[in-house]
């Protein structure tokens, strides 16, 4: 099917308009198709986990959400407006980058490295975005940074630089940040795959008091499909750039229907 | 036996330390355009405009690929036929910060693209713009490493001063030549010019290092 700009709406709106919109998404490099003509809706305070093999495309989605990538075709709506591109005489045009800079602003997202900064302290890292982007006066954003390294329970580490913290207080801290934005949107990719299985814990009990306190909206690429299970609304089987089964998790995971998903799944669940 | 003489030692000690103080304000002044000049040609080759980069990195590869020699003259003698008529000082400053700024940009852009990508994908995920990422994450990061190649080009500008002798500056080495054709005695203004160099870089290439270890140790980028 031949998609035109036409196809695609200006805004979002009516009752039940998601928080993000993936329209017809396509994705290449050079001749690698690695999403191909994605269509995912994600709800407000929905919270999304994306599995599937290496390689399927998963990391791709949350970058192209977060603008670190561009995309070939369809659009992404943020909040019911285009993130992609931008409304123009009646028609939807290449974003700009100040429109990519204001949609972009509703979205946080964390690193399976983390990219702290490191030559800035716990709390300096989580101060940078509101005082340089929301303009936030240094006690205002002090306070806020305080807060939130309480709540991942990183407040005593305020001082410290990432070198002199382990993966799993670093992941904390680079919630922390993302939050401190408060942002609508969290994207997390594999936040603990980098992380020694004894402080897994740590990180993932954070993202559980995540869903319970706030309306965040969250996609979520993991490989723990226990943790998955336990937190999603829903969940995405992604195999080579396409969703290739969804649902929510005891329907997908207990019962997948796809011969696909039955193999990723068993491969998992074995190597586990 | 060395032919030298202490009293002459003495006549011409003060004149020499006077031209000291023109050598430090020559490298000095050529260094500080060199390292504001040095990052404008750094991140002018990192816009998105290809022009802007082509034209840049062509004239730092033409710097670097000719004698410092022979930009001192031409900015001097054939600059004002250009219209640029400068005096000896600022056709040397010019000169002399022009060329070290061509090496400094390549310090600088060793330092900036050894900044992981994902410090840059961290900054847009908090939503800096540009100048902010550059001026916030990626300089501060790329500066401790390039400071030690910024540290040597500190001692080579000034071990490239004498050049500025050649258009008339009255440095060390004008000063030592014009003290040795006046007296036809070389040996001790010369030496004292080594001496007097040796003073200076010594202790600047030992204050390099101290200060790259203090600055490192403030960023938390060392354990
Ligand atoms: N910058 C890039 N250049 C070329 N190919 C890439 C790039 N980033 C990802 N890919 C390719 O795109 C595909 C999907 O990658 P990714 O989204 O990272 O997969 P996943 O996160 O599911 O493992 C892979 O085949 C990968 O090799
Ligand atoms: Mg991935």
């Amino acid at each position: 099917m031949k998609y035109d700009m036409s196809d695609y709406p200006l805004k979002l709106e009516g009752d039940n308009v998601p928080m993000v919109r993936f329209q017809n998404v396509t994705k290449k490099y050079g001749q690698l198709t690695v999403l191909d003509g994605l269509n995912l809706d994600v709800a407000e305070g929905e919270m999304v986990t994306i599995i599937g093999p290496s390689g399927s495309g998963k990391t791709t989605v949350l970058r192209m959400l977060m603008t670190l990538e561009t995309i070939d075709s369809g659009v992404i709506y943020v909040d019911g407006e285009p993130l992609t591109h931008m409304e123009k005489n009646g028609r939807l045009v290449r974003a700009s980058a100040a429109h990519l800079r204001k949609i972009r602003s509703k979205i946080g997202m964390c690193f399976q490295h983390f990219n702290l900064f490191p030559h800035m302290t716990a709390l300096g890292n989580c101060m940078e975005g509101p005082i340089q982007v929301l303009g936030l006066s240094k006690e205002k954003a002090e306070k806020r940074a305080l807060e939130l390294l309480d709540m991942v329970g990183m407040a005593e580490k305020r001082d410290q630089h990432p070198s002199r913290l382990s993966g799993g207080q670093q992941q904390r801290v680079a919630i922390a940040r993302a939050l401190a934005m408060r942002p609508k949107v969290m994207l997390f990719d594999e936040v603990t795959s980098a992380l020694d299985p004894e402080v897994i814990s740590e990180v993932t009990s954070v993202i559980r008091s995540l869903v319970d306190q706030h309306n965040l909206t969250m996609l979520m690429v993991t490989h723990q499909i226990g943790f998955a299970r336990e937190i999603s609304d829903r969940i995405c089987f992604f195999f080579a750039g396409q969703i290739e089964e969804q649902g929510a998790p005891k329907i997908l995971l207990d019962s997948p229907q796809n011969d696909r998903t039955q193999q990723f799944l068993s491969a998992v669940l074995d190597a586990n | 036996m060395l032919d030298w003489k202490l009293d002459f030692t003495w006549e011409i000690l003060p004149r020499l330390i006077a031209a000291a103080g023109n050598t430090l304000v020559a490298a000095g002044g050529g260094y500080l355009v060199a390292v504001v000049l040095g990052l404008v040609f750094a991140l002018a080759q990192r816009t998105p405009s290809r022009t802007l980069t082509f034209i840049v990195r062509e004239l730092v590869e033409f710097v670097r690929s000719t004698p410092l020699l022979l930009q001192i003259f031409f900015i001097y003698y054939v600059g004002p036929q250009f219209g640029l008529r400068l005096s000896p000082w600022a056709a040397g400053l010019i000169a002399i910060g022009l060329h070290y700024a061509a090496y400094l940009s390549e310090v600088y852009r060793g330092g900036i693209e050894n900044v992981p990508k994902g410090q840059w994908e961290a900054a847009r995920a908090i939503n800096l713009s540009t100048v902010q990422t550059y001026r916030r994450i990626i300089i501060p990061q790329a500066l401790p490493p390039a400071l030690a190649g910024m540290g040597n080009y500190l001692v080579g500008i000034l071990k490239d001063t004498p050049m500025l002798s050649v258009i008339g500056v009255a440095e060390l080495m004008h000063t030592a030549n014009s003290i040795g054709a006046d007296n036809f005695r070389y040996l001790e203004p010369y030496t004292i010019v080594g001496l007097i160099f040796l003073a200076i870089s010594l202790p600047t290439a030992w204050l390099i290092r101290r200060f790259d270890k203090a600055l490192r140790r403030k960023m938390g980028l060392t354990r």
